[in-house]
């Protein structure tokens, strides 16, 4: 039975190695963590339908479950080469070998840290949070200031760390712009009477059903949009958070003040991965992501043979495009391996 | 006296913690399509009136959620209420219905 090796048991990993037990390979998945399940975990309902993130889980869980598959959690990969006949021989954390026919990349992203836009305050005043954060109060059942009050006025700034030369981060994390709108509707659905305001670049509604949320957040839950990205966000005297945007649609700069300001962190490549790729000489994108063979044709290759790709170790992308990725890389591997076999047999 | 030309400026930023919501919980009532604009200028580029004078329904609708209110007064007369803005908003506000209900507003005061 040919054998992969899946690195990282998020969502990728996990489809991935679901997909490929069914198609008859023997598949290792290492996961650093103690658990499967990736970012997604920490998130507490999903976009666009708001289905409670243990669903995706658990529905990625079951597909695991295969006599194929083993899992290897709380380890990772320190080293990984080539033999003389093409396959690869892995080492992992606790010394134990992997020997595998072709290797599968699915280790993510990082998520952007806000602190380095020291301008929005991030780690310095508490009423600054992050999305990552309202999830995690959302998952608590509740959204209360540091104070321990409820909001009143909620601050929404989209494109953290995204769409940013000062961040190194030129690119759309494309997840965040309707991550926003989910969140400015949860808030509202959570407190009654609660003011949103989502600060905006552009609103990329791409994908099907973000253009109904965002007409949603508007018709029925008032939510107000300014295009306008802030310059700066301090402190009052009673923790309330300032802002300076310009209103660019009205042509003129506005201030306020609120009670809570949410940002929208992107995505970022995982560095921890970066000496596993140099060591093989997988090449990655100026953005740091890694680089794919073609952008139409090859989307889960790497430029190094029997080293494939899936989800968002290659750019940012939603849980679905995840899940799509993964099942294309499945089925590439499988084409692959599969034509090798054909070979021998000539 | 001589007077020296030193002068200083108004502060030309809209305070939000400061300005009216008035008109906007108003016009969420009487003409709620207000509330679904997406300022993308159909209204404003096809208006009659925009193009002979600075009237821009895409700005009145925004300058009413920044509780601009005596700026939305003078503007609001310009329009001839043709109605070719409603005609053609992507969004389906009723665009001529927010301008009679804007000048409503302002009527009973």
């Amino acid at each position: 039975m040919k054998k992969v090796l899946i690195i990282g048991g998020g969502v990728a990993g996990m489809e991935a190695a679901g997909q490929l037990a069914v198609l008859g390979y023997s598949v290792v998945l290492v996961e650093r963590k103690d658990v499967l399940g990736g970012h997604v975990r920490k998130w507490d309902r999903l976009f666009p339908n708001k289905r409670p993130s243990e669903e995706v889980v658990n529905h990625l869980l079951q597909k695991v479950q295969h006599p194929n598959v083993e899992i290897r959690l709380k380890r990772t990969v320190t080293d990984l080469r080539r033999n003389p006949n093409g396959s690869f021989l892995a080492i992992l954390s606790d010394q134990s070998p992997v020997s595998a026919d072709v290797v599968l990349f699915a280790t993510g992203y990082h998520l952007f840290d806000a602190y380095r836009k020291e301008e929005y305050g991030y780690g310095i005043y508490n009423n600054v949070i992050t999305s990552a954060d309202l999830e995690r109060m959302f998952k608590n059942g509740e959204v209360k200031t540091a104070e321990g009050k409820i909001p009143q006025r909620v601050g929404i700034v989209h494109c953290v760390g995204s769409r940013d030369t000062k961040c190194g981060n030129l690119y759309c994390s494309r997840v965040c712009c309707v991550t926003g709108v989910k969140q400015a509707i949860e808030l509202k659905e959570l407190i009654p009477n609660v003011e949103v305001f989502n600060f905006y670049m552009d609103l990329r509604m791409f994908g099907r059903g973000f253009e109904q949320l965002y007409l949603e957040a508007q018709q029925k839950h008032r939510v107000r949009f300014v295009r306008g990205r802030l310059s700066e966000a301090s402190e009052t005297q009673d923790h309330g958070i300032f802002l300076k945007v310009d209103d660019t649609l009205v042509g003129r700069p506005m201030k306020m003040t609120v009670d809570m300001l949410v940002l929208m962190v992107g995505f970022e490549p995982r560095k921890t991965t970066f000496p596993l790729l140099e060591s093989l000489g997988i090449e990655k994108n100026e953005d740091g992501f890694i680089k794919i063979r073609d952008c139409h044709f090859d989307e889960n290759r790497t430029n190094v043979d029997g080293i494939y790709v899936a989800g968002t170790c290659t750019s940012a992308k939603s849980i679905s495009e995840t899940i799509n990725d993964a099942c294309s890389a499945a089925l590439q591997i499988h084409r692959n391996l599969s034509a090798k076999v054909k070979d021998k047999r000539k | 006296m001589n007077q020296f030309g030193f002068s200083i400026n108004k502060d030309k930023s809209i305070d939000m913690d400061k300005t009216s919501q008035k008109l906007t919980q108003y016009l969420t009532t009487e003409e709620p399509s207000f509330n679904i604009c997406m300022s993308c200028g159909t209204c404003s580029a096809t208006c009659s009136a925009g193009n002979f004078t600075d009237f821009s329904l895409r700005r009145i609708n925004l300058l009413v959620l920044r509780g601009q209110l005596d700026e939305v007064r003078d503007e609001v007369n310009k329009c001839m209420l043709c109605g070719k803005c409603t005609l053609l908003c992507p969004r389906g506000v009723n665009t001529r219905g927010v301008i009679v209900a804007i000048k409503q507003y302002f009527d009973k005061l």
